[in-house]
């Protein structure tokens, strides 16, 4: 008589069995937390070095505008206003803020107006120029403007700069720094939140806190409505034709495999096929985001036409023999009952695609959407699409290889506009998935 | 009544041969059913009363590497014949599957489907009366009147499958194939759709594929018994079951073979 197994006890192969699926899930666990571990070390790294991007430095200086400078013959003709160039401002605004440190009774070895243009940004003279032309009337007043201060100033204040540093520094000295520090405390020199990051231009190599995301911004969407409008109904087109109706031949075939390799070539062959075929030959203008977005275009379709081929394929077939069964034609059936069950899987595969789109770099830099381009916004919807301008990953790494530290801060900033972009498309999917989806 | 249309010959199916690839799966059936008949086909799994079944609305069509010969007529007319459109004939020929496969809308609009792409109704009304008019002859219309609107993919089983009834005559056809359409279904809802089956006579010439000889026999006027891809007999289903004249027949009957 073979003895009975306890339920109680396990026995030994249940024991080495249950050893195992432990061990397995505890595989598992590790893996996620490694996954989150490098997640979480990446958004503080982002948010780390990209907060300082949305704060800046500013000045408060009241500014006489001297109407000997501004306007010399006095009858406030704009003609003549215009004139005065933005060289005709620095020295106003240096003499203001040398006479706000007097009138604060501020000690510092600075007595001249011009020591004072180290502490300004360069571009304040185009912002106060700006809104003396727009109302002359200001003329002969003392206005209060927030000036940006230099990046230098700003640096110093987010600890970018420091006084050891700065002893090799050409643009500004230690006895600056001291001011900045009084002028701190006197509330002069504050920090706030810099809303033209996010909506200003692209500035030139020595004006880093002037610069911005906003116009590359325009340029990205600019690419992604050519990128939607294009991908989506050549590559749904396709999809549905090569899984519905084409038939199946070594011709199809072939152009299945294709498409397949298509989806895995180097995003910069695909640049520089658009330089050839849409820039060199078709003779499209150079850096345009409609340049870009026809490469983006002939990068993502292999991405849609694979998933939107693969959820037409996950439609069950009993759906197309009860729309056929009633007597739907072939097209009947395929637009009234399995596109609609593919659409989830549609937008999803869209989606993914033009996230990869957005944040490509490689191809853009063959077409001369890289570089020191976005300087304006554009005029209109058709400027939009064909005057020069980057794009939000092409400025990124445009202001990443700038020499300037403070280029740095910017680059990560503009990462987290660009994260910030990406998860809204992200949503935005994920709701009209919620919307389309069908239960079953 | 009924007797005098009986004897009319609604299908006509001469030398059918159908390979599916290399494989002969119909070889050489040859058959005639009858109108307002309900005509049954059995047989062991694999022996080809489901293909002969699909040829009748050319259902087959569809998979690419199914070949077929012969003729089929309906109404004296060749449904093989290169002018033939078969979506017009599937409209007259109508077809429930095995699987309950209502589309995930309302029920209203899985039944309303058929009338609405055919034209049947130019007022809402009249689609109204339509979709009413299917429900009722499936007996479905009592269980679903007040929600027409919810999604017929949350019906039972059963309703389910009587929805997909309902679904295939609001196209008004003339003939219902129908294959194993209570094999998904509990007792209960087979008995409702065997009912519904012998209503439906009365309209249509009706097809239908089973596994079960007892459904054969309760709801069928003719039987097919095909094996190994032949018709091996045919005729009044009272005859083949009780008194069959091919030994394989009865084999199958006996249980022996199946």
């Amino acid at each position: 008589m073979t003895q009975k197994t306890s339920l109680i006890e396990p026995d030994a192969r249940t024991r080495r069995r249950n050893a195992a699926e432990k061990r397995f899930r505890a595989y598992g666990a590790v893996a996620i937390a490694i996954g989150l571990g490098f997640l979480v070390i990446l958004l503080t790294t982002i948010i780390v070095n990209g907060r300082g991007a949305f704060q800046q430095t500013f000045l408060s200086v009241p500014v006489y505008l001297d109407p000997a400078k501004l306007d010399k013959k006095g009858d406030r003709n704009p003609e003549d206003i215009a004139k005065v160039s933005t060289f005709g401002y620095g020295p106003l605004i240096q003499a203001a803020l040398l006479e706000q440190v007097r009138g604060l009774n501020i000690d510092t070895p600075l007595t001249d107006a011009k020591d004072m243009k180290a502490l300004i940004s360069a571009s304040a003279a185009a912002e106060v120029r700006d809104v003396v032309m727009a109302d002359a009337s200001l003329i002969g007043r003392t206005v209060t403007f927030n000036l940006l201060a230099s990046s230098r100033v700003d640096g110093y204040l987010k600890d970018r700069v420091s006084r050891v540093g700065v002893e090799r520094d050409k643009n500004i000295d230690a006895v600056h720094l001291d001011l900045v520090d009084k002028l701190r405390d006197a509330g002069v020199v504050a920090r706030s939140f810099n809303l033209s990051f996010i909506t200003g231009a692209d500035a030139s190599e020595s004006r880093p806190e002037q610069a911005g995301m906003g116009v590359a911004i325009l340029g990205s969407l600019a690419m992604m409505a050519v990128v939607l409008v294009l991908s989506l109904p050549i590559g749904v087109a396709a999809s549905i034709y090569l899984e519905e109706f084409a038939p199946k031949n070594r011709w199809t075939d072939l152009i299945e495999v294709n498409i397949s390799n298509l989806a895995a070539v180097p995003s910069i062959v695909f640049g520089i096929l658009g330089l050839a075929a849409f820039i060199q030959f078709a003779h499209l203008p150079q850096s345009a985001p409609l340049v870009g977005g026809l490469v983006l275009t002939l990068m993502t379709l292999p991405t849609i036409i694979i998933s939107t081929r693969a959820s037409l394929k996950s439609v069950p077939p009993s759906i197309r023999d009860a729309a056929l069964g009633v007597g739907a034609s072939k097209m009947q059936a395929v637009f009234h009952h399995v596109l609609p069950l593919a659409m989830p899987g549609i937008l999803t595969g869209t989606i993914i695609g033009l996230a990869q789109a957005l944040g490509e770099t490689a191809p853009l830099l063959l077409i001369g959407m890289v570089g020191y381009v976005a300087t304006n916004y554009p005029d209109g919807i058709g400027s939009a699409f064909l005057d020069p301008n980057s794009a939000m990953p092409a400025q990124i790494f445009e202001w990443a290889k700038r020499a300037d530290p403070a280029y740095y801060e910017r680059a990560w900033g503009g990462i987290i506009i660009l994260l910030v972009v990406l998860l809204s498309v992200n949503l935005i999917a994920i709701l009209l998935r919620r919307r389309f989806e069908r239960r079953w | 009544m009924l007797d005098s249309s009986h004897n009319v010959i609604k299908i006509a199916a001469k030398n059918v041969q159908v390979w599916y690839g290399d494989t002969h799966a119909i070889k050489d059936v040859s058959v005639e059913l009858e109108d307002r008949t309900v005509t049954a086909f059995i047989g062991p799994s694999g022996c080809g009363k489901s293909t002969f079944l699909r040829c009748l609305n050319r259902m087959n069509d569809t998979i690419e590497i199914c070949r077929i010969e012969g003729d089929i007529h309906l109404d004296g007319q060749d449904i093989y014949d290169r002018r033939v459109d078969p979506v017009q004939l599937r409209a007259r020929v109508g077809m429930v599957f095995q699987k309950p496969n209502p589309f995930p809308k309302s029920i209203y609009d899985n039944v309303a489907y058929g009338p609405r792409i055919h034209g049947l109704a130019r007022t809402r009304a009249e689609l109204d009366d339509i979709v009413e008019q299917a429900l009722r002859q499936a007996a479905l219309w009592g269980e679903v009147k007040d929600r027409l609107q919810a999604p017929g993919t949350g019906l039972s089983g059963g309703q389910q499958q009587r929805l997909c009834i309902a679904r295939a005559i609001a196209t008004q056809p003339e003939v219902l194939l129908m294959d194993e359409p209570c094999s998904a279904l509990d007792p209960i809802a087979t008995g409702q759709v065997e009912e519904l089956i012998s209503g439906l006579a009365k309209d249509f010439s009706v097809v239908i594929v089973t596994h079960s000889m007892q459904q054969a026999a309760r709801v069928s006027q003719k039987t097919a018994f095909f094996h190994l891809g032949n018709l091996v007999e045919y005729g009044e289903t009272g005859t083949i079951f009780t008194n069959p004249v091919d030994k394989r027949t009865e084999s199958y009957i006996t249980g022996r073979i199946g």
